[in-house]
């Protein structure tokens, strides 16, 4: 028993390991494993990263962590642009940014969709003159904040989002599918009274439950437009990952 | 008419026994080896293209490095002469591509490294955008090769199970050869770019 639990610990302690390695997919651009941006920078940069993907549908993700450990820096920064899925899936516009911070390395990986307008020299450029001389000064928001403005110069314009969200948009969708079925729910009714002719009690008592039903599709409707009005409401957030790919693109530097 | 009646059901009986021991799968999976094998191939052509104008840039900078761009320029005819044919990843075929690549990356490495003895050249624009586009390419071509052998992995595990084995053994799907760790690769001098 005592063996069994032994082994039991180990395994789940080895997940944990491996968990470490690759962070688990947030739910923000601007990932800080280390503390080193305060709150408002990080919220700063957040927010400049989602204004951009929401024109563009091209994410830049961010991830500080302390140490890629055996990886090299760019595997690593691959890997985690992978499993995030950065980017949109069709397009692989992705661009994950990794800080190694105790390894003094930083590598940029651009997903194969942005290859073009960012080809690996950019991305060298960008640590060169906007990263590395601020990272050296030990000013890391400043570095970031420089290197993605140069990111956002160098691939606005190549994508645009095609689906934005917006609260009117969904909103809307639902709406009309609810007033579809309320303009069928009413024929079908019509065509059933026009056709039965029975005793008026029986027609009431239908006209209660098509009443009823009627009720409980707008009530459905009106939850769940609630649902995507909460959506929407937040529309100043990150969306989600599009599940976008990387073949190895990109640069790296140490500082 | 009895007969072709018996026809159709024969064929169909075939057919929906052949897609059970998963000769359609093994397709779709013939298919994605084939594809990633394209892209292997493609990152490594990519790498060959940037040679000569690695070679002429270095050349100007680092006139007694005669021996070693020599070496470079022959590893890379070498290992252009050789390619696979998709249909063909055998081990012997991938063992001798494998070699000749890996004899142009060990050229390329000592290139590299002796390029450190060269702080004018490292400074000029030229050269450093050619080793960021050389890093970007041997990170493709890492990150291809990986992707190419897990491929592999899925095929072969699929081709070796029951019943595709079965299956795999009448239509011909053989085993396919995948990228071998380099030997003494955690050895070879690491290239700073």
């Amino acid at each position: 028993m005592k063996k069994l639990l032994i082994a039991l610990f180990l395994i789940s302690s080895s997940y944990a390991g491996f968990a470490q390695d690759f962070p688990a997919k947030p739910s923000t651009l601007v990932n800080d494993y280390t503390n080193t941006l305060s709150t408002a920078q990080k919220q700063q940069l957040e927010q400049k990263l989602i204004t951009f993907g929401d024109s563009s549908s091209t994410q830049i993700a961010i991830a500080i962590v302390k140490t890629v450990g055996d990886y090299d820096i760019n595997e690593y920064a691959l890997g985690l642009g992978r499993k995030w899925g950065v980017g949109q899936a069709g397009k692989n516009n992705g661009i994950m940014i990794v800080v190694a911070l105790g390894d003094r390395k930083i590598s940029i990986q651009t997903g194969y969709g942005v290859e073009g307008v960012l080809p690996d020299i950019y991305a060298k450029r960008i640590i060169e003159n906007d990263i590395k001389p601020a990272f050296k000064a030990g000013n890391y928001y400043q570095g970031l904040e420089d290197g993605t403005t140069s990111i956002i110069k160098y691939t606005r314009g190549e994508y645009k989002n095609e689906a934005p969200k917006s609260k009117n948009n969904k909103g809307g969708g639902i709406g009309s599918i609810v007033i579809l079925i309320v303009i069928i729910a009413v024929i079908v009714a019509l065509i059933k009274r026009g056709g039965g002719g029975g005793g008026g009690q029986v027609i009431g008592g239908r006209g209660v439950s098509n009443a009823l039903f009627l009720g409980m599709l707008l009530g459905s409707g009106r939850s769940s437009g609630g649902g995507w009005g909460g959506g929407g409401s937040s529309a100043g957030g990150f969306g989600g990952f599009g599940g976008g790919s990387f073949g190895g693109g990109g640069s790296s530097g140490s500082w | 008419m009895k007969k072709v009646v018996l026809v159709v059901v024969g064929v169909l009986v075939l057919l929906v026994a052949v897609s059970g021991c998963g000769y359609n799968g093994l397709i779709k999976m013939d298919e994605d080896v084939k594809t990633k094998w394209a892209q292997v191939e493609t990152q490594y052509q990519r790498r060959s293209d940037l040679i000569p104008n690695l070679v002429s840039t270095v050349k100007g900078a680092a006139k007694f490095e005669q021996t070693t761009l020599t070496q470079v320029i022959e590893a890379r005819s070498k290992a252009s002469q050789i390619t696979i044919d998709p249909d063909k990843l055998t081990e012997e075929n991938m063992q001798k591509y494998q070699a000749a690549q890996g004899q142009l990356s060990q050229a390329l490495g000592k290139l590299m490294v002796l390029t450190e003895n060269y702080p004018e050249l490292k400074a000029t624009q030229q050269f450093s955008e050619l080793s960021a586009q050389l890093e970007g390419t041997e990170n493709r071509i890492a990150v291809s090769r990986k992707d190419f052998n897990e491929s592999v992995q899925t095929y072969n595990t699929k081709v070796r199970s029951f019943p595709n084995n079965l299956t795999a053994g009448i239509f011909g799907f053989s085993q396919k050869a995948a990228f071998k760790a380099e030997a003494g690769s955690q050895n070879a001098p690491k290239v700073e770019f």
